[in-house]
């Protein structure tokens, strides 16, 4: 805001020049091209990319989901939870068991209630329901978890996926126990994830920008003096965990339909860390910098698991050292938080009217200088 | 065996229980009064010192020798970890700190995985540890009441370094305002070191006690037991050092308590039940039971 002002009282004086009102604003024009460049980019690799790249894209989709409702917790209410993956583990574990073939239940779930083994659902639906019944869930767990602060919070949250997995693990007739869930039907495409995706992204993006977001921001930086304004800390926080554990219950539904098996150790402490890793590279706070964060992570853990299988440098082979990709990613963990303990963006986000104003601004000292 | 007789039983089981998780309550405690970092890594701790001991014990070292260089393995595994990792980000927000905690533990557990293959290995324990002492009609594994005794010793012997040592002094100044402590001249660095090497030792010291009572251990063995720690610590109170033994007997007593009550289907959710019960505490007591709470200066 600041910024604009003083550019729109400054620049008649020192470039004698009059603003003129550009027809679209930088950011919006930014957002669309960007959105058609994406488009063009997922259809050209839906239509042309090998099966391991689609693999990628529809993986780095769905971890998009993951970080950006991950942030909305974790980074713009400052309720640091290590439980969220409990949350996609239900909605895994929920819409597959929806959309299971009848004939498949029969066999792999043979002792599911009477009415639930006869239902079989399309894939939205599922999914939905899934990331409701997690929503559910985080409204009733965060009655309590919400009270609690720093330290605490994370380590209740922690509780929650224990008690996710000791659920799973143990419901035999429902989740087949700690054996793997299989059969389920490959809906999810690459259209179904970046759609989503792109939901998310914009829902979480408004409610940054709402006046919910605003007070989510202010009870994270400074309970006491935003609970002085009025603002109710419970239910701005309990909002803020439900909505994120909506997505992030979408996101396992997606997941389960991708992968097409699994078992409840997917969901633990491997996935947390690899969505927590993807906050805080992007920067914690960011709507942009989460999506940057995955992508780069994402890369990056792709090249180190290829490299993984072993290198040859012509004078030197390296042998593949299975395991060794997660190793590295720790020591760029902690490198990140040393050195950049904010992430790539910070808490700011990808702004092309700065970016604009800042190349015209160059653009006219060239001219004059 | 009369009903007295079955409670004295169970109260042993969960006393033992209890004393690992205290030993390991309090190296969690001693680290987060005076940093406020939650040290996910302790539990890897375990593991470094349990492989020590496995590999002396393979070399053809007997127990004791083994053992003692397992817990000094633990303890610099330890020192070289705030070191390396959390010196660089000391006074760095909780998160990252809790964070980078994590890491260490991904690399660690990774790194044995390397190193020793995933399979669990059997480790053996002298047979003296493997038996059960009988005392009348009590039978009791020979292995908690080592445990009980050794948990004993350590607790007195912490509590006198504690308050009668230099260092136990500066550590609990350092615990009580980090800043104030270094103005009166204390030397933070030594008395953050000492925590970690003391908190280590009592980790190898559990580790080997899990080990023998286990029978056999793999790379992700720390996990449990450091999960196990944290719901002591927290239930305590985190930070405090009373608080930490307080929580880990109250956990012990609790698990076999819903061991022996919950109906036999679901004794599998007991974990879950744990950490239930957990999060209502936390909703009464929200700093543990022994935590102060910490006014915030406006």
């Amino acid at each position: 805001m600041g910024d604009r002002i003083q550019q729109a009282e400054m620049a008649p004086k020192v470039m004698g020049l009059r603003e003129r009102k550009p027809v679209l604003k930088p950011n919006v024009l930014a957002v669309l091209l960007l959105s058609v460049l994406l488009i063009g980019g997922l259809a050209a690799t839906d239509l042309a990319a090998s099966a391991y790249v689609q693999r990628v894209v529809i993986g780095l989709g769905i971890s998009i989901i993951l970080v950006v409702s991950l942030n909305l917790s974790n980074g713009f209410t400052g309720i640091f939870s290590l439980g969220h993956v409990g949350f996609m583990a239900i909605g895994a574990y929920t819409a597959a068991i929806l959309t299971l073939p009848v004939s498949l239940k029969q066999v792999n779930l043979p002792d599911l209630p009477a009415w639930l083994g006869r239902l079989e659902l399309p894939f939205l639906p599922a999914t939905l329901i899934g990331g409701l019944l997690a929503m559910l869930i985080a409204f009733l767990v965060g009655l309590s978890l919400m009270r609690l602060s720093g330290p605490y919070v994370s380590v209740a949250t922690l509780g929650f996926l224990v008690i996710v997995q000791v659920v799973l693990v143990n419901w035999d007739q429902v989740t087949r126990g700690a054996r793997t869930f299989s059969g389920v039907p490959p809906h999810t495409t690459l259209w179904w994830v970046w759609g989503w995706a792109g939901l998310t992204v914009y829902v979480i993006w408004r409610l940054a920008r709402s006046a919910y977001g605003r007070q989510m921001m202010a009870i994270r930086d400074n309970e006491i003096a935003a609970q002085a304004l009025g603002i109710n800390v419970m239910r701005s926080r309990l909002l803020a965990f439900c909505i994120s554990a909506f997505f992030t219950a979408v996101a396992g539904s997606l997941w389960a339909h991708f992968i097409m098996s699994f078992s409840p150790k997917s969901f633990y402490f491997a996935q947390t860390f690899s969505i927590i890793t993807m906050l805080v590279v992007g920067g914690m706070g960011s709507v942009s910098g989460s999506v940057i964060g995955t992508g780069f992570v994402t890369l990056l853990s792709e090249l180190l698991r290829n490299a993984e299988r072993g290198i040859n440098l012509g004078f030197l082979q390296i042998p593949p050292i299975y395991g060794a990709s997660q190793i590295l990613m720790a020591v760029i963990f902690v490198l990140v938080i040393v050195f950049w303990p904010k992430g790539l963006l910070g808490e700011r986000e990808l702004n092309f009217e700065r970016l604009w104003g800042r190349l015209r601004r160059e653009e006219a000292s060239d001219r004059h200088g | 065996m009369t009903f007295i007789q079955f409670l004295l039983q169970q109260a042993i089981n969960a006393i033992s229980i209890g004393s690992l998780y205290a030993l390991m309550a309090i190296g969690l405690a001693m680290v987060f009064g005076i940093l406020r970092l939650i040290n996910f890594a302790h539990g890897d701790l375990i593991m470094v010192g349990s492989y020590t001991a496995l590999l002396m014990l393979v070399a053809g070292a007997p127990f004791w020798a083994a053992g003692l260089v397992g817990i000094i393995a633990s303890a610099l595994a330890g020192l070289i970890m705030e070191r390396v990792a959390y010196r660089p980000i000391r006074g760095a927000p909780d998160v990252a700190m809790l964070l980078t905690s994590f890491a260490v533990t991904i690399f660690l557990e990774n790194f044995a995985v390397l190193l020793f293959s995933p399979t669990p290995r059997p480790f053996p324990a002298p047979a003296i540890l493997g038996t059960a002492l009988q005392f009348g009609q009590l039978r009791v594994a020979s292995v908690d009441v080592v445990a009980i005794i050794v948990a004993g010793v350590l607790l007195v012997l912490l509590t006198f370094f504690i308050t009668r040592t230099e260092v136990g002094v500066s550590m609990r100044a350092a615990s009580q305002d980090l800043l104030a402590a270094r103005l009166m001249g204390i030397n933070v660095n030594r008395v953050i070191a000492a925590a970690f090497a003391i908190g280590s030792m009592l980790a190898g010291v559990v580790g080997l006690l899990w080990s023998v009572r286990v029978g056999k251990i793999d790379p992700l063995m720390g996990f449990y037991p450091v999960l196990k720690a944290f719901v002591a610590s927290v239930i305590g109170g985190l930070g405090s050092l009373p608080g930490a033994v307080l929580g880990g007997y109250v956990l012990g007593i609790l698990e076999i308590l819903l061991q022996g009550l919950l109906p036999s289907s679901l004794t599998p959710f007991r974990d879950a039940f744990v950490f239930v019960i957990l999060i209502i505490l936390l909703l009464f007591r929200p700093n543990g039971i022994l935590g102060t709470t910490e006014r915030e200066k406006i």
